[in-house]
């Protein structure tokens, strides 16, 4: 069944929209991450504006994060206070990324600059998960006694002035890196059209010290208000938000969610990674390719150039 | 001198009135609902003569259907730092968002490249037209064919050889094929009658494009109300993801 999207103007398959949509919501079920890596590029594919994938996969993230933090809010895992300091970094950041969007666009360079963040954010990430889950499969393998990591010496990160108690992360940190975490996640949020879910979970492990439990829905909980903004900004300034193609990708999304975390359940955490460090460098070595290798027609012609 | 002129023309002119298209289509409007998938147009008539037609003389019949006018943007891509970039950029001003050619004999017979240059028929004299800065074309040809293949590559001008059926030389007819990605508004039709490739007479008409229902709302909506549009689009997700929520709870218990 054939769907005109009003704002992407273009037709396409509402069939496929709700398979895509269904796929990377199993992938972000059984990985807990939000999936607009992959959505975005996969849009980009199928033939959407990546002006208008951008926006409303921003749009979309929402419904899938608000439907996350419910679930860790009964759960009593999310760290609020936490969540507002980033989230005061994530929208100064999204302001800036939509801002640097705009300009990138009217340059005709903002293909570039979104595909090498996802070529380099996916490569690192999807490098660093794969060697990690790699060496945890191995340890499994030689079952030896399981050496309990260290807690990390306290750096540069608690030297920092303007601490601030966080009751639920357990933590009495600067408010400096937060910001800084929250504010580089809201720039990759309006350019790349992803939540950062992927960037901003290690972020807060390693580089905060927050505990493993409470840094998802805090995160989550970030994501909604920073691609809420992020969606209201390219609504209002770009008018690139389709709302047939967000509600479309959003029923697949959240049928899918529930399907994959069931699958995740009865999956080993170590193949799990190792399979989502796969997928990801799938889709970076695919973006990288693109970049690198001449492509068959060196014009394109776009509509509305320079606004 | 001028009155001898005249008369030459006249008479030159003679056997045009002689010939008339009379021409009609299957819809004039065309609406782009939810279910829009391309329209086919079927473009169809007759020739009206008054006398038997001219003897030894080759008969065409061409037709354009263009679609309205904007500004684009060729970008060529150059490898910079080992990675492919865009790194030139031309603006084109009032390139059809759509062109199509459908002819009932291959064009370089049907039509003279004068009648070609006058009346702009063939794609790239129609890109070329009254509104397109003639600069670009001359200055950055390559462009303009880049845009033309492109183009032609997606679907968007298509050039249709021996596409008009012709019946006894008198009854004509043929599809277009509007794409889904169509933009809105008026498609200019015209249909010519050749002879020789001199134009013999020609007939111009408009099909409507225009988005309805809930296309049109949510479009207007996104552009005339933006903010609430955005609150919209958040609270549908908010919904949504709830709802999403509250099912998955409900199913678990």
């Amino acid at each position: 069944m054939q769907i005109y999207l009003p704002i992407a103007e273009v037709s396409v398959n509402a069939f496929l929209l709700l398979g895509l949509g269904g796929m990377v919501g199993v992938l972000s079920g059984m990985f807990g991450v939000g999936g607009g890596f992959l959505m975005t590029p996969l849009l980009f594919m199928i033939g959407i504006p990546p002006a208008v994938a951008v926006a409303t996969e921003a749009n979309q993230i929402v419904a899938s994060s608000f439907s996350g933090v419910l679930a860790h809010l009964r759960r009593r895992t999310v760290d609020l206070r936490m969540g507002m300091v980033l989230l005061v970094g994530g929208l100064v950041g999204a302001a800036l990324g939509v801002q640097v969007f705009n300009i990138l666009r009217d340059l005709g360079q903002v293909d570039l600059l979104v595909k090498l963040c996802y070529v380099l954010f996916l490569g690192v990430v999807g490098g660093l998960m794969f060697i990690e889950s790699l060496n945890a499969i191995r340890r499994a393998r030689a079952a030896g006694p399981v050496q309990r990591t260290e807690r990390r010496q306290r750096g540069w990160v608690h030297a920092l002035p303007f601490k601030m108690k966080f009751r639920t992360s357990g933590l009495y940190i600067s408010v400096i890196p937060p910001l800084m975490v929250g504010f580089f996640v809201g720039i990759l949020a309006a350019i790349m059209g992803v939540g950062g879910g992927f960037i901003m979970v290690p972020a807060m492990i390693y580089l905060l010290g927050m505990p493993t439990k409470v840094v998802v829905g805090t995160s989550l909980f970030q994501i909604i208000f920073v691609t809420g903004f992020a969606t209201l900004l390219h609504a209002t300034t770009n008018y690139t938000v389709d709302m047939v193609l967000a509600v479309l990708l959003l029923i697949g999304g959240v049928v899918g969610a529930q399907v994959g975390t069931r699958i995740g359940v009865r999956m080993k955490a170590e193949q799990l990674r190792i399979l989502l460090a796969l997928m990801v460098l799938l889709v970076c070595g695919k973006l990288a390719a693109d970049l690198l290798i001449e492509p068959a027609e060196l014009y394109s012609v776009g509509t509305g150039g320079a606004h | 001198m001028l009155r001898a002129a005249l008369l030459m023309l006249l008479i030159a002119a003679l056997p045009a009135r002689a010939e008339d298209i009379v021409a009609a289509l299957s819809q004039d409007r065309v609406s782009i609902s939810t279910s829009f998938d391309g329209s086919e147009i079927l473009i169809f008539g007759a020739i009206k003569r008054d006398k038997p037609q001219p003897i030894g003389t080759e008969m065409a019949i061409v037709v354009t259907v263009q679609g309205p006018r904007e500004d684009v943007t060729v970008r060529r891509k150059d490898r910079r730092f080992g990675i492919w970039v865009n790194v030139e950029a031309v603006e084109v001003t009032g390139a059809p968002s759509f062109y199509a050619v459908a002819s009932s004999i291959p064009l370089r017979n049907a039509l003279s490249p004068v009648s070609d240059a006058r009346w702009r028929v063939t794609t790239p004299t129609a890109l070329r037209g009254p509104t397109m800065m003639a600069s670009v074309a001359r200055s950055n040809p390559e462009a303009i064919e880049a845009m033309i293949r492109v183009r032609s590559a997606s679907g968007a001008y298509v050039t249709a050889e021996n596409s008009v059926e012709l019946r006894d030389d008198t009854l004509f007819s043929t599809t277009i094929a509007l794409p889904s990605d169509l933009t809105e508004g008026d498609y200019r039709t015209r249909i010519f009658l050749t002879r020789d490739g001199e134009v013999v007479d020609s007939y111009s008409t408009s099909i409507f494009v225009q988005k309805v229902g809930l296309e049109r709302l949510i479009y207007t909506l996104a552009h005339e109300r933006p903010l609430i549009y955005g609150l919209l689009s958040l609270a549908i997700a908010i919904a949504a993801g709830w709802g999403a929520s509250a099912i998955f709870r409900w199913v678990r218990i």
